[in-house]
């Protein structure tokens, strides 16, 4: 009876370790690739880095500031594109469960949520840039904000449906009108969440090439006009990495040891921004 | 005598098909306690939000017949309208969790965008939570968030954003069935006192305290409105035999 105990405490004590030993493993690939990242670029980077635009093959320096304006604005206007419609629509699936056009609107989300992101650039390169005559800024943004709403509406609706229906009634029953419960109650108590979901889309979108490919294109040169083609800072890796010269690929390491901060940094400024709105009840 | 303050006549509730509040004819007088009891089920609380029109936020939810606030019904007003003259207090508190203690007691003008002054709403708030017995143990904490304070207090708070209101009636459902003893206690005290300013009505499956804080005592029973007297003769002389049956314990 006793070595039968001892046994399963032996078993117990091999299977905790063996889980522990894989949650560290777990994390070995995020810190490999941030130590390479960082070992390769973190020699390129300097002052001249964010302020100077690329120079042309063959000469000495320059830097990534077309690609850090770019993508800012990219996101930026992606945002709002996406954040105001991809709220909404949340607000009507959280509020409106049963009926057919939630059914198919949350199908669509669901699908959209798939469609791979080269799909999504090719489609709109057919949307707008072909009408519009050429590669914009503003095209690239677009297909960014169609790859930000299934997370926004997806994670506004899950929040809002884990609010007690009681505080619904509570602002009804002061006589509050329905829009007022929902802007001045509902929303406010659900900020935490849809924040939290809102950051990370912007996360998840200021790493995207592929959909960035045929619509902003890329820019060599320091563009801020949304109507004419841009750099970002993923198109500029896709690009100096697969060129032939060791200038460019410096470049390219360091533009991705930007990069990878800028979305890591994205993350831990969410976890504490869901921290502090985050309300009990 | 006095015109009843809330007048049913011949009223229904319906869920889709299921008949829940059959043919109710009740009158409230002015300044009383009424307690609304029943077994489960037995529509009081469907009955309860008819009046103040919460029932017809439910899908499919319909009703026939009238309910008169001050001879005027309720159902020819707004909504709106009729939910600021008719508080309600729910079986669960539920304050505002991302509003503190000061904002949640007149949350009813705030979130409705009424403009007050800081003395306006010093006093309202000041007035409210002392009429609802939560003011000595926390106006040293105004400005804590309301969902910090243990559930007999929240209950009491979300009373007093009711009555921050200045409502005609005040709709109890089931006030203290999440409450401990004590807090009920302390809630029973407070309805005698909220008496003198506001009409009552509370719904609620406990006998006892139908008998403790009511003055007149509405029996449901299957939708429909069995008996409804002065609290003293419906425990003491009930004239329906389901009445008695139930008072009696024979069921619940």
């Amino acid at each position: 009876m006793k070595s039968n105990i001892n046994y399963r405490i032996n078993k117990s004590l091999f299977i905790k370790g063996f889980i522990i030993f894989l949650a560290f493993l777990i994390t070995l690939p995020l810190v490999s690739i941030i130590y390479y990242v960082a070992k390769e670029g973190f020699a390129t980077i300097n002052w001249n880095f964010f302020i100077s635009v690329p120079k042309p093959v063959g000469e000495v320096g320059g830097g990534i500031a077309n690609a850090l304006v770019g993508s800012l604005i990219l996101v930026v206007v992606a945002s709002i594109i996406a954040i105001p419609v991809g709220i909404m629509c949340g607000i009507y699936l959280s509020e409106n469960g049963e009926n057919k056009l939630s059914y198919y609107t949350r199908l669509a989300v669901d699908i959209l949520q798939g469609v791979p992101s080269i799909v999504v650039g090719i489609v709109i390169y057919f949307w707008v840039v072909k009408p519009t005559g050429s590669f914009s800024g503003l095209s690239g943004s677009i297909a960014l904000s169609i790859m930000m709403l299934p997370i926004v509406i997806r994670s506004t609706e899950e929040t809002l449906k884990l609010i007690p229906s009681t505080l619904k009634e509570a602002g009804l029953a002061l006589g509050l009108p329905y829009y007022k419960v929902m802007i001045k109650v509902i929303l406010p108590v659900g900020m935490s969440g849809i924040l939290s979901g809102v950051m990370l889309s912007i996360a998840r979108v200021a790493g995207e090439t592929a959909p960035l490919l045929f619509t902003a294109f890329g820019n060599p040169y320091l563009n801020t006009n949304i109507a004419k083609p841009m750099q970002s800072l993923p198109l500029l890796i896709f690009n100096y990495a697969t060129s032939p010269y060791d200038e460019w690929h410096n470049l390219a390491w360091g533009a991705s040891l930007i990069l990878l901060i800028c979305i890591l940094l994205l993350n831990l400024f969410t976890k504490l921004l869901t921290r502090r709105w985050k309300v009990q009840f | 005598m006095e015109s009843p303050i809330l007048n049913s006549q011949n009223f229904n509730a319906y869920f889709g098909n299921n008949h829940v509040v059959k043919n109710v004819s009740m009158e409230i007088p002015r300044n009383n306690v009424v307690a609304v009891m029943g077994p489960s089920g037995c529509g009081k609380t469907t009955f309860l939000r008819c009046i103040n029109r919460m029932h017809e936020l439910i899908a499919g939810a319909t009703t026939s017949g009238i309910i008169e606030l001050n001879e005027e019904n309720v159902y020819d007003m707004h909504a709106i309208y009729v939910r600021q003259k008719i508080g309600m207090v729910f079986q669960r508190p539920n304050p505002f969790p991302n509003l503190s203690i000061y904002d949640n007691t007149i949350a009813g003008y705030k979130l409705n965008g009424i403009k007050l002054s800081k003395s306006e709403k010093d006093g309202i708030v000041e007035s409210s939570l002392k009429k609802a017995a939560l003011w000595k143990e926390v106006k040293d904490s105004l400005h804590k968030k309301g969902t910090f304070l243990s559930g007999g207090q929240q209950q009491r708070l979300c009373i007093a954003r009711a009555i921050a209101m200045q409502p005609e009636i005040l709709l109890l459902d089931e006030p203290t069935s999440a409450l401990d003893p004590i807090s009920t206690a302390s809630i029973e005290e407070l309805l005698h006192e909220l008496k003198k300013n506001f009409t009552l009505v509370i719904v609620t499956h406990n006998m006892q305290q139908a008998a403790r804080v009511s003055d007149k005592t509405a029996f449901f029973y299957m939708g429909e409105l069995v008996e409804y007297d002065d609290t003293k003769q419906m425990f003491t002389n009930p004239t329906d035999t389901r009445t008695q049956n139930y008072i009696t314990g024979r069921f619940s």
